[in-house]
């Protein structure tokens, strides 16, 4: 007999192509029907049938958006899924399945509670209900919500008629029934409260939350070339294409990508880019055209491992000082590292708004993890978003790059107002033509890198502080690292020890430095380097005492955070 | 303030236009009365015309013509043109370079475009040498011929971008010389009418780098198709690998529809993308469906 109080972190394993994400998507909708707050995310291999692949799931009484390590039921569907995640097997992992699924050399050690989902999927006419049989089999352990799962069901396979509607319905109920006796009989029991203001909510995935959030930004023009894991936001814009009357063109490389978004941006569209490393390498040159032509953009980069090819299907936040240093020559840039949904969706829209006003590069970083990652959340606030427009009319007289105070040239866009536009790639004069007059230079230089770089890092908003600003220790997180840490500093529960997050990575407003005096800081980051305490020593002149690093292509795990820390902290 | 208006109006009146960088006697200066000339017979103002060139000689055009302008990369002409094309359908897009920058650095792009088909013209300016960076040899420049970095000549098979583009196709494909004046006016002016990507190869002599293809060899080595029907492809592809004399004129023209047309962007609203707003309506619709 088995116990799961509060929480129980399912995960289901079985090769490419197997349909664990539909085991997955039942699951998730109907145990969050159920009042039960829900997190999964998935880790496979890079290649299209076969390998493993898993997904984790956490179910909770309590909002819950971490990865953990420990594994409370395992439901493999092929045998190797327990040789593969073997160091996240404790003595109450319990494996829930069939014989056949579990290697020889875990016979007898595991925690092995045998079921026939296959042969109830057989009953009901085929193997091809293996996958609904199980959904059911763990919706049942709950006591979940049946109706969400037949709802689930009539939308996922309504357009295949209502015959496959039907039998997989009957196959749920199979394995529903089956997980309620496991339930009553007391081999698995599964305590977690509910609560009923989640059904209300919505569940989110860090792709749609990048897809939507531009969306809301007005975003009209996406350019791409398909690469892991960027591509998922690319998909979601060319599904929304239609509905939102909004150019998406898969092209002919990274190059012409960007290339064909800042042409849209130059024309006045809000256009965007989304790629991975190996794709904003070659988008460099582009993004100095950018710097100096004073052409908005905004890139999406979902990171992996690099160098080069590295693991396409895995995780690092490893990119960072390629946004900040890509491009030749001194021009600003703004880069974004999102580590929730909300800041998912509100920053990207925003994006385009600081895109516009700026006239510079906007990089939204974010990663695997980051992207195949979701969980429920209340809906966003979607009148919190704001458009806002810096576009002029080019009148008599007008002028592109005409210096300013603080390095902000009035933008107009071909097509409104009599006058032309010169936009240039080369040093230019105020109207946009070539110069090589040295003073020239010097002010345009200096109009660019300096003046107009300011003015964004002295609108920087400032970093979030997630507990006491008195606190001794100060963990320093970015990006998708935030909700690791976050949980792992609950549960250290310790009031010397507060959290102070990055979103807004780059320009840093010098006004952060404060936050940091008298403190121990220990950084932690997905990344061999610590690339973001680098950074903080450069801009802010900021010592970060201990870096926490993990660089396996795997997402930080809530106990490993926790045990980094207890091993840092006194 | 009463903008000029026909040819005069794309006469560029801002300080730093004036100081022109080609070589005197270039044929860049006849590129651009023709392109001048033409632009203003169309009936066109300055602020309806976006020139978007890459890098070279040829490329500085958006500096010696008034009109909207943006000068960028080598080679990279073509997918931003595309870009302004997609954004705002109500500009006459151009996209200008030279033989390198189109068919070297930007090859892949010229490829793609065709395939793509977006409603702009792209001018390459060929003049078989690459000038600016004092003359090495192009794509085009023809075999046999010496220079500096090819000192036992150049052995490489010139590229055909007519048999190219006919080959692939494309919506409309053209060349002329710009010595002959009114000739390459009307088939510009074609270019900028056809709905659909179109090409046209310019040829052009280097007056500093290349005596091999002056003026007096183009008049000896083309001559006009007066017997050419553009919409037989067959034909087209036949007079395309002509390669002396040089076939000159109109050899290809294929209706099919444009990039702009086949995107949803405007199937019901046809304002330029920077007239309009985010639908925040729809991100409403969108969350509430995530509740499922």
């Amino acid at each position: 007999m088995s116990e799961f109080r509060d929480e129980v972190s399912i995960v289901l394993g079985g090769a490419a192509g197997q349909g664990i994400q539909t085991v997955e998507g039942i699951l998730t909708y109907a145990l969050k029907r159920s009042g039960y707050h829900v997190y999964a995310n998935k880790e496979y291999m890079s290649r299209v049938r076969g390998g493993i692949n898993t997904t984790e799931i956490r179910v909770s009484s309590r909002r819950v958006r971490a990865f953990v390590r420990r594994i409370d039921i395992l439901v493999p569907f092929k045998q190797g899924v327990l040789s593969w995640v073997v160091d996240r097997i404790g003595k109450n992992t319990v494996v829930l399945g069939e014989r056949e699924n579990v290697e020889e050399s875990f016979l007898g050690k595991v925690n092995l509670v045998e079921v026939p989902p296959t042969k109830l999927a057989l009953e009901t006419g085929s193997q091809l209900y293996l996958n609904t049989t199980v959904a059911g089999l763990i919706v049942g352990l709950f006591h979940g919500d049946f109706g969400a799962v037949e709802e689930y069901i009539g939308k996922r396979f309504g357009d295949k008629g209502e015959k496959v509607v039907q039998k997989n319905i009957e196959a749920a109920r199979k394995g529903y029934e089956l997980g309620v006796k496991l339930h009553s009989d007391g081999t698995i029991k599964v305590e977690i409260k509910r609560d009923e203001k989640v059904k209300e909510e919505i569940l989110l995935s860090g792709t749609e939350a990048v897809g939507i959030g531009a969306l809301a930004g007005g975003m009209n023009f996406l350019s791409f070339y398909p690469m892991s894991p960027s591509t998922g936001v690319s998909t979601f814009a060319a599904q929304k294409a239609e509905e939102f009357r909004i150019i998406v063109e898969q092209v002919e490389d990274e190059i012409s990508a960007i290339n064909m978004a800042l042409g849209a941006w130059f024309a006045g569209a809000r256009a965007m880019v989304s790629t991975s490393g190996g794709g904003f390498a070659l988008t460099s040159e582009a993004l100095s055209l950018a710097g100096m032509a004073e052409n908005p953009i905004v890139i999406h980069l979902a990171q992996r491992p690099g160098p080069a090819t590295g693991l396409p299907t895995r995780t690092m936040q490893g990119d960072l000082n390629l946004v900040l240093y890509a491009g030749h020559g001194d021009f600003p840039r703004i880069v974004l590292a999102p580590g929730s949904m909300e800041e998912a969706f509100y920053l990207t829209a925003e994006a385009f708004n600081l895109a516009d006003r700026y006239q510079v590069p906007v990089i939204i970083l974010t990663d695997q993890y980051f992207v195949d990652t979701y969980y429920n959340l209340p809906k966003p606030d979607v009148g919190r978003v704001k458009f806002e427009r810096y576009i002029v009319e080019a009148k008599p007289g007008y002028r592109r790059y005409e210096l300013t105070e603080d390095g902000i040239s009035p933008r107009a866009v071909p097509g409104y107002g009599e006058e032309v536009v010169i936009a240039n790639g080369n040093e230019h004069d105020e109207w946009g033509d070539i110069t090589e007059d040295a003073e020239l230079t010097k002010l345009m230089q200096e109009k660019r890198a300096v003046r107009k770089l300011e003015t964004i890092r002295r609108n920087a908003p400032l970093p979030r502080l997630i507990g006491s600003k008195d606190a001794k220790y100060l963990v320093v997180s970015w990006g998708s690292a935030l909700h690791a840490v976050e949980e792992a500093l609950e549960k250290l529960n310790r009031n010397d020890v507060a959290l102070l997050h990055f979103s807004w990575v780059y320009p840093l407003n010098p006004e952060t430095k404060r936050f940091f005096e008298g403190k121990t800081v220990i950084a932690v980051e997905n990344n061999i380097t610590g690339q973001f305490a680098d950074l903080l020593r450069k801009e802010l002149g900021v010592e970060v005492h201990r870096r926490v690093l993990k660089y396996d292509g795997r997402p930080f795990s809530v106990e490993e955070v926790f045990d980094a820390l207890k091993g840092v902290i006194e | 303030m009463n903008l000029p208006t026909g040819r005069e109006a794309f006469e560029p009146r801002r300080p730093g236009s004036e100081d022109v960088a080609w070589c005197p006697g270039c044929g860049n200066f006849g590129i651009r009365n023709i392109l001048i000339s033409a632009l203003a017979e169309l009936g066109l103002r300055p602020s309806q015309v976006a020139i978007i060139s890459g890098i070279g000689q040829a490329a500085k055009m958006p500096h010696y013509i008034n009109a909207n302008g943006y000068h960028t990369l080598h080679g990279r002409a073509i997918p931003i043109a595309t870009g302004v094309k997609a954004a705002n359908p109500e500009l006459t897009v151009i996209a200008e370079g030279g033989d390198g920058d189109m068919y070297a650095e930007g090859g892949n792009h010229l490829l793609h475009a065709i395939r793509r088909n977006p409603d702009i013209t792209v001018l390459i300016h060929d003049n078989r040498i690459y000038g600016l960076t004092k003359g090495q040899a192009s794509p085009t420049t023809m075999v046999g011929m010496k220079t500096p970095t090819q000192p036992w000549g150049v052995f490489e098979e010139p590229f055909n971008p007519v048999a190219l583009a006919v080959a692939m196709n494309a919506s409309f494909v053209a060349r002329t010389f710009m010595g002959y004046f009114r000739e390459s006016v009307e088939i510009i002016k074609k270019a900028i009418q056809h709905r659909g990507l179109a090409i046209v190869d310019i040829l052009h002599p280097c007056v500093s780098f290349n005596r091999v293809n002056t003026y007096a060899w183009y008049r000896e080595h083309t001559y006009w198709m007066d017997d050419h029907d553009p919409h037989d492809r067959e034909a087209a592809f036949r007079r395309a690998i002509e390669t002396d004399p040089l076939p000159l004129g109109i050899f290809y023209i294929n209706e099919r529809p444009t990039f702009e047309e086949s995107v949803p962007a405007y199937r019901t609203d046809k304002r330029p993308l920077w007239k309009r707003e985010p639908k925040l309506d729809l991100v409403e619709e969108f969350f509430e469906s995530k509740r499922l």
